[in-house]
């Protein structure tokens, strides 16, 4: 396939204690065309994050076990590349943001030569060059030129992630991992990093991988939604299908359990019960005991991805009909 | 009828090598009894302190609290130990407000342990009663924090504050940190506690959406001062204070397509230290003017509907 950027096949990730074996990610297949701006949502411990580290090799050597899958990359399957080559892909034609601005940067060094080092690093040319690019990068998030030389400390939270986000679109990447990117930060000020980011990907071309638990900001800044659950996607569509007409029973439960402004009734609607533990998953569906919809067959044996429209995909043997 | 809580021009500086931070300046409000007042604002608003201030947890700097027709502003420590099981608080993070080395069971018990004269099989039965009431399963009683979820901690949480019949809790932002399929568990189990027992809430919280669905009203602030207070319904329905309009545009809401036509407010938050007189919010304010150099009379523009704007006539004008 011409168009697509990144797919991946059949990963299954798992992380290795002293006891237990934790089965993070269980087979998710996901493609992502170019220009491709997807919303990955769940609830913690879904394994989003996983996900996007295994994009990036980047999980944790000693726990992580990347069982079996592919990831293609503009063709090429990065699980066999040489760590060398892997290197000229991380924060070049992929790169990250972390979910903590706070952490993500480097206390000791000036906010400026953070953005030039993985500019020099990925390009050949001087460190005035790339000195300038990250100049240049500085204005486009909207951050005075006049501040390349300060910490990170004398920076606020909105304008620390907006520092992470020039240094990740520094060398203009292909793919963007965005990890719960406005999480940490206020209403007001998450709107405007959310307004930067939309027109910077935009006039970049970049397609993005947006992992969240805020459906609202999904709504806003993608095309499409991959619904994670306890280590599978369990719903994939365009927003408009995800949004306006959902399918499978956890979706559903989730937009239920939204507090929203737009809403009259007077009480939520929550799920009942708890994620299942991820070092002892039901085998049958994973959503089994928490569905209000649940039959028999559900626990018997874990169900297949069901196409109910072209591009709308769902993982559950009712797949109801209807909308919210 | 007296009402349960009402605070009167409460401050609370902090000194500090600038000057003086001024967390909680100048704020008013009356709580009647089994209602809940949400309080709304960013990071760095003043709002946990002002929860904090309130149940004596740090002094206040000048104002007045009285409880139940009682001033408690200057309480003896004797007093002050009969207050404190009427006034409760349950917190943000359920991760470190817990005490590791506690069990389930001997943390919800502590508070009977500490206030009431009961044997230790009565207060068992007690601890029992609670947590089935907050719906942490028995099985659960001699595991420690860190074998639970933060669902179930924050019943914990919920459990602690409820243990000695409080009639007022101060919720601190008590479910931010939690899963929405959780938040939506833990709001329902606090609105069904309220309807049981009449409790009083201060909900503190950053997110407008959360609020709306647990208040009565709702109080806005901005860098330590109300910015606008209402019931709930009225503060949604008509908006005035242009830092309430941002904030409510801001939220992202779930639908598509979305079509929400967002109020950018430029620029952040400013310092709390030595604040000038006049407006707080002006430096982001799109509609500042001269007058707003000026400090803001609080006006009740609709019955019970309070707003700190000099202007919020004519932008409202020129919405319509």
């Amino acid at each position: 396939m011409e168009d697509n950027l990144l797919e991946i096949r059949d990963l299954v990730v798992e992380y290795h204690t002293d006891d237990d074996v934790i089965y993070a990610v269980n087979n998710i297949n996901l493609t992502i065309k170019k220009g491709e701006t997807i919303g990955l949502v769940g609830e913690t411990g879904a394994g989003k994050t996983t996900i996007a580290k295994s994009i990036l090799r980047i999980l944790p050597q000693l726990q992580a076990d990347l069982k079996s899958g592919e990831i293609f990359f503009e063709g090429v399957d990065m699980l066999t590349l040489a760590e060398r080559d892997m290197r000229k892909i991380r924060g070049n034609k992929i790169s990250m943001i972390f979910q903590d601005p706070m952490t993500a940067l480097n206390p000791i060094e000036k906010v400026g030569f953070q953005i030039a080092e993985t500019i020099k690093l990925h390009n050949k040319i001087r460190r005035e060059e790339a000195e300038r690019r990250a100049c240049d990068m500085l204005e486009m998030v909207g951050i005075p030129m006049d501040r390349f030389s300060e910490y990170p400390h004398q920076f606020s939270g909105g304008m620390k992630q907006r520092v992470v986000i020039a240094m990740a679109l520094a060398c203009n990447p292909s793919l963007l991992l965005a990890d719960e990117p406005t999480t940490a930060l206020d209403v007001t000020i998450q709107a405007q990093v959310l307004d930067m980011m939309r027109s910077l990907k935009e006039k970049l071309g970049t397609s993005v991988i947006l992992i969240t638990h805020d459906l609202g900001v999904v709504s806003d800044f993608c095309d499409s939604v991959a619904v994670a659950y306890a280590g599978e996607i369990v719903e994939r569509g365009s927003v408009d299908r995800i949004f306006n007409n959902p399918h499978h029973p956890y979706t559903l439960g989730l937009f239920g359990s939204l507090p929203r402004l737009d809403s009259t009734e007077p009480r939520l609607k929550p799920i009942k019960g708890l994620m299942p533990d991820p070092t002892n998953l039901p085998s049958g569906c994973r959503f089994y005991e928490r569905c209000p919809d649940a039959a028999e067959a559900c626990a018997l044996s874990p169900p297949q991805d069901i196409e109910i429209e072209p591009g709308h995909t769902i993982k559950c043997i009712r797949g109801k009909e209807g909308g919210i | 009828m007296t009402p349960l809580l009402e605070v009167r021009d409460l401050k609370k500086y902090f000194k500090n090598k600038a000057g003086m931070l001024h967390a909680v300046d100048g704020i008013d409000f009356v709580l009647e009894e089994g209602k809940t007042l949400g309080v709304v604002g960013e990071s760095g608003c003043g709002k946990t302190t002002l929860g904090r201030t309130v149940l004596h947890l740090i002094e206040a700097t000048s104002g007045q609290i009285l409880f139940e027709g009682k001033d408690i502003s200057n309480p003896t420590k004797q007093e002050m130990h009969g207050i404190r099981r009427k006034m409760q608080i349950i917190f943000q993070d359920p991760f470190s407000s817990l005490n590791p080395r506690m069990s389930v069971c001997e943390a919800i018990m502590e508070p009977l342990v500490l206030h009431e004269h009961m044997s230790k099989s009565e207060m068992l039965t007690e601890t029992r009663r609670l947590m089935d009431t907050v719906g942490i399963a028995t099985r659960f009683e001699n595991s420690y924090p860190h074998e639970l979820d933060g669902g179930r901690r924050q019943r914990i949480g919920v459990a602690r504050a409820l243990a000695l019949n409080p009639k007022f809790i101060v919720c601190d932002e008590p479910v931010s940190a939690l899963d929405v399929s959780i938040q939506a568990q833990i709001i329902n189990l606090m609105l069904d506690l309220q309807e049981q027992r009449g409790l009083a809430y201060m909900f503190v919280t950053h997110d407008l959406s959360v609020v709306k669905y647990i208040s009565d009203d709702i109080m806005v602030m901005y860098l330590g001062q109300m910015v606008e207070k209402a019931p709930s319904d009225e503060l949604f329905k008509n908006t005035c204070h242009p830092y309430s309009i941002a904030l409510l545009s801001a939220i992202p809401v779930p639908v598509y397509p979305n079509n929400a036509q967002r109020v950018l407010l430029r620029g952040e938050i400013t310092s709390p230290i030595n604040p000038k007189p006049g407006c707080r919010f002006m430096a982001r304010c799109r509609f500042a003017e001269e007058k707003c150099n000026e400090p803001q009379v609080i006006e009740e523009c609709a019955p019970g509907h309070f707003v700190a704007c000099c202007r919020y006539k004519e932008i409202k004008e020129n919405k319509d």
